[in-house]
């Protein structure tokens, strides 16, 4: 990608101080990490996790918010990365599925939940689902399977998984009730 | 995906002043949801951002107020749905929040971002070498004989027959909202009804705001029709996908009589949808199957349908009774 603003007219006509460059600097905290990153000002988050922090658990599914593939939290909620621009993160806490289990190397409940109710078969849509699971249950929309299946409406599996996922959250709910 | 500049507004006040100077490529950026999604399809070419994220005057609001509830334009649609007086109170506006999109998008999504969000017409999202005259004016329409069973049967123009998509707008018609918008010339207040324009021969002009106009707040009056309320929304899947009809539905019954009735439908037209005539069919009946069925064949009197959706008379008309039976359980419950 070409990153330069060509359109030095316009730029001129810009009244207020702004970024008018076709790059940004960034600070975030990446799974308690701080980064300070310089990024192409059409960025998505997704693009800098995969990008500039080789964090690749995050998936490019759809690239328009359709597929939840690409699911992170940002300040602990869950958010479509592919639709949030780089620069909206800036200051902002980001967890993704590297950043989820402990440090010791044991699993997160509901990454051990998915592995235990076969919640998956070609796994692309799995680091997506996770994230979105554990908010789903961070939120208190998994107290019944209707509601896990309504609240995990936005992440699709193509493989069909979907029994064993709903399975999955329900069996982690419980278990992260206990923690 | 093209160039821009990006600034961060620190007042309200400075972001209209900042894009009132712009030229009219300019954007204000909330959740982002819908402008930077059709960034990346060259729909949307911007060629500078206003990121209002940072106004936290307008992230809250109030559904305690005894004559009206107020949303700021930047409060999450996830955090509105999930108000326990709105759930109980508004139903109607819950479920629109909540039966829209996923909870990914709804922390993400503004609520004034989500009333402009814009149509799914995919030859309007595809670009070349569909013809669309919202996207490209003057190019034609594509959707007219192509595939239309998702496109509006009221409204539309032989220019576009595009679908307003949203829910969220369908509820605030139904209850009479207004929003208070900031422009370089002042302050102003626009009912939610008027907010959007039928196509006509310019389906590019979408509402009536000036792009330097930003919306502040979401007002709502408060209404005694409120517990009676629903929003039904009926789709290919079950959730997280746009409506092949809906509607908005708020009524106070007397006995088995309706006293008051709001109606207004979604996913049928090229804007938000008040069906007035099927309300007045309904106030001071007895509200029964029958009478809630005359009443959706009301709300959908004058359809046009193309193609490939003529179907969606019948389901529109009935998603109208449905929802009213539900509103009569909640009106008769509270």
């Amino acid at each position: 990608m070409v990153a330069t603003f060509d359109d030095a007219a316009l730029q001129a006509e810009t009244t207020v101080a702004s970024t008018a460059t076709a790059s940004l600097q960034i600070n975030v905290a990446v799974n308690g990490t701080p980064h300070t990153l310089t990024v192409d000002i059409r960025s998505s988050l997704l693009d800098v996790l995969r990008e500039h922090l080789v964090l690749t658990g995050a998936k490019k599914g759809c690239d328009h918010g359709q597929c939840g593939a690409c699911t992170v939290h940002v300040d602990g909620r869950r958010v479509a990365s592919c639709l949030t621009l780089a620069a909206q993160v800036d200051g902002r806490q980001v967890t993704t599925i590297e950043g989820l289990s402990p440090r010791d190397g044991s699993l997160h409940p509901m990454q051990q939940a998915f592995i235990d109710h076969d919640a998956l078969q070609c796994g692309y849509c799995t680091p997506g689902q996770i994230m979105a699971a554990v908010a789903c249950v961070q939120e208190g929309h998994a107290t019944s399977t209707e509601q896990i299946r309504e609240y995990m409406s936005g992440n699709l599996c193509r493989c069909g998984a979907y029994v064993g996922i709903v399975a999955a959250i329900q069996d982690a709910a419980a278990k992260m009730k206990q923690v | 995906m093209r160039p821009f500049t990006y600034t961060k507004a620190a007042t309200v006040a400075e972001a209209v002043r900042v894009v009132a100077a712009a030229d009219r490529e300019t954007r204000f950026l909330a959740g982002g949801t819908t402008l930077y999604d059709l960034m990346k399809l060259n729909v949307e070419t911007p060629t500078s951002i206003v990121d209002i994220n940072s106004l936290s005057e307008l992230s809250g609001f109030d559904t305690s107020g005894s004559n009206e509830l107020t949303f700021g334009a930047l409060a999450r649609m996830s955090d509105v749905a999930a108000d326990p007086r709105l759930m109980r109170e508004y139903p109607a506006l819950s479920e629109s929040l909540w039966r829209a999109a996923s909870q990914q998008l709804r922390n993400m999504a503004s609520f004034g971002g989500n009333l402009l969000q814009r149509t799914r017409c995919a030859y309007f999202r595809g670009g070349e070498p569909f013809a669309c005259n919202k996207r490209n004016p003057g190019s034609g329409c594509a959707a007219r004989e192509g595939v239309n069973r998702g496109h509006a049967l009221l409204g539309g123009s032989s220019a576009c027959i595009a679908v307003y998509p949203g829910d969220l707008a369908i509820a605030l018609v139904a209850f009479d909202a207004s929003i208070d918008v900031l422009g370089p010339n002042g302050q102003r207040t626009i009912a939610v009804e008027h907010l959007h324009r039928e196509p006509g021969t310019t389906p590019h002009i979408e509402t009536v705001l000036e792009p330097d106009e930003l919306i502040l707040r979401i007002r709502v009056p408060v209404t005694h029709l409120g517990r009676g309320s629903t929003y039904h929304k009926i789709r290919d899947r079950e959730s997280y996908a746009f409506a092949l009809a809906s509607a908005a539905v708020a009524i106070r019954m007397e006995g088995d009589t309706v006293q008051d009735a709001r109606i207004a439908i979604g996913g049928l037209a090229t804007r938000p949808w008040r069906a007035r005539e099927a309300e007045k069919a309904l106030i001071g009946q007895p509200l029964t199957l029958l009478t809630a069925r005359a009443a959706g064949d009301a709300a959908l009197r004058g359809a046009k349908p193309t193609n490939d959706n003529s179907f969606r008379i019948e389901l529109g008309a009935r998603t109208v009774a449905d929802a009213l039976m539900i509103a009569k359980q909640r009106a008769l419950a509270s």
